[in-house]
């Protein structure tokens, strides 16, 4: 894999804005920020009210996926490309989402939101209308996504990288520290996991390091190649940031993220859990 | 600089969160004395690690939930950067400026 396959940059972006068969979809963990202005053409998807079951604590079935990608209009044989605030973190998780429902061609816009903005690149208000399509999703590709069972099955077995920041590893806090942290599970983190936050991958404009940077970030911190992986967080975006970086940026094979993450984990009676730096920091 | 603990409530706290129990690190993103919104603002912890980010306010607003310890918040913007250091040692609100240049 190359990151010319699954990345543009800002600049490609502008230039394609136009371009017949290139769909622009923002999707932000502030699902406000595209009504102030989003880049031009682009559709939205809110990640929690259009990628979740409304009931259960799962992801739309294959039919609402179809329904909902036909909805904005977006086509099988459409380029997508996704962005968003907070360095793409909601962003890389929808790119996880379009390829585990099988979407060949979407890519991340390097940087998101934010480098468009620092870069002051054209951000518009205007009402964006796609005529509909007839979408059709495959299969959940279950090679790239772990449940609880294979995740308590992999300690000690395969690499498990929590992504999360050092303070909620080691349990001094249950969430990111720009969320209020009022949560009912235990913290700490899965035994035998390392610690790579997923900001260690992000230049601070959140365009992502170099390949050279990210292999040795992830070898400095003791991720045996070799092994199967897999990422959590705590409630999988940041996760699918990582995840985006072992597959999709550096090819490793066998990568799967864990969307249950913490907050499945941390809420499961009787497995194991560690506190602390843990044995690796 | 940052003042420390202070009752003051520039920017409405979310329903559910009490400052009496929870660190707040508050503040506003200021360029020439006035505020800056749609600022990059993160929370960086005492070895420099990347904690949070957030996107202050058009009044320039930024808001962090932290553990005890010390912390940096650091503003990057169209118009420059700048950052300022606050040690938070207890539960409740600490007030910022960041100034950008």
């Amino acid at each position: 894999m190359s990151r010319e396959n699954v990345l543009v940059s800002a600049e490609w972006a502008e230039k394609n804005l136009d371009t017949p068969g290139v769909v622009f979809v923002e999707v932000d963990e502030d699902t406000t920020a595209y009504d102030g202005g989003h880049i031009p053409g682009a559709v939205r998807i809110d990640w929690r009210t259009e990628l979740q079951d409304p009931v259960r604590r799962d992801f739309v079935d294959r039919a609402g996926f179809e329904k909902l990608l036909s909805a904005k209009g977006i086509a099988n044989d459409d380029t997508v490309v996704l962005y968003g605030g907070n360095n793409n973190w909601f962003a890389a998780y929808a790119y996880w989402y379009f390829r585990l429902y099988g979407h060949q061609n979407v890519k991340l816009l390097d940087g998101g939101r934010k480098k468009w903005e620092l870069d002051g690149r054209p951000l518009t208000r205007d009402v964006v209308e796609r005529e509909a399509t007839t979408y059709q999703a495959k299969e959940q590709d279950a090679s790239i996504r772990a449940f609880r069972d294979e995740v308590v099955e992999a300690i000690g077995a395969k690499n498990l990288v929590d992504v999360r920041s050092p303070d909620e590893f080691s349990g001094k806090l249950l969430a990111p520290a720009h969320l209020p942290q009022e949560q009912a599970q235990r913290a700490g983190h899965i035994p035998t996991a390392i610690n790579v936050p997923w900001s260690k991958a992000a230049n601070e404009d959140g365009t992502f390091k170099s390949d050279d940077e990210l292999r040795a970030i992830y070898g400095d911190a003791g991720l045996d190649g070799s092994r199967p992986t897999i990422a959590y967080c705590r409630i999988g975006e940041r996760s699918s940031h990582t995840w985006f970086v072992l597959h999709e940026l550096l090819g490793h094979e066998d990568v799967k993220n864990y969307d249950g993450s913490w907050t499945e984990y941390g809420s499961l009676v009787g497995v194991p859990i560690e506190v602390g730096a843990g044995k690796e920091s | 600089m940052s003042g420390c603990g202070a009752p003051e409530q520039s920017a409405a706290l979310p329903a559910g969160v009490d400052p009496g129990r929870e660190i707040v690190l508050t503040g506003k993103v200021l360029a020439d004395g006035q505020p800056v919104g749609g600022a990059f603002v993160r929370l960086l912890d005492a070895s420099g690690e990347f904690t949070a980010e957030v996107v202050s306010s058009p009044e320039g607003d930024f808001r962090f939930f932290a553990a005890p310890g010390s912390w940096t918040v650091r503003a990057l913007h169209r118009s420059g950067r700048g950052e300022t250091a606050v040690n938070a040692e207890g539960p409740g609100l600490h007030t910022l400026e960041v100034a950008v240049a």
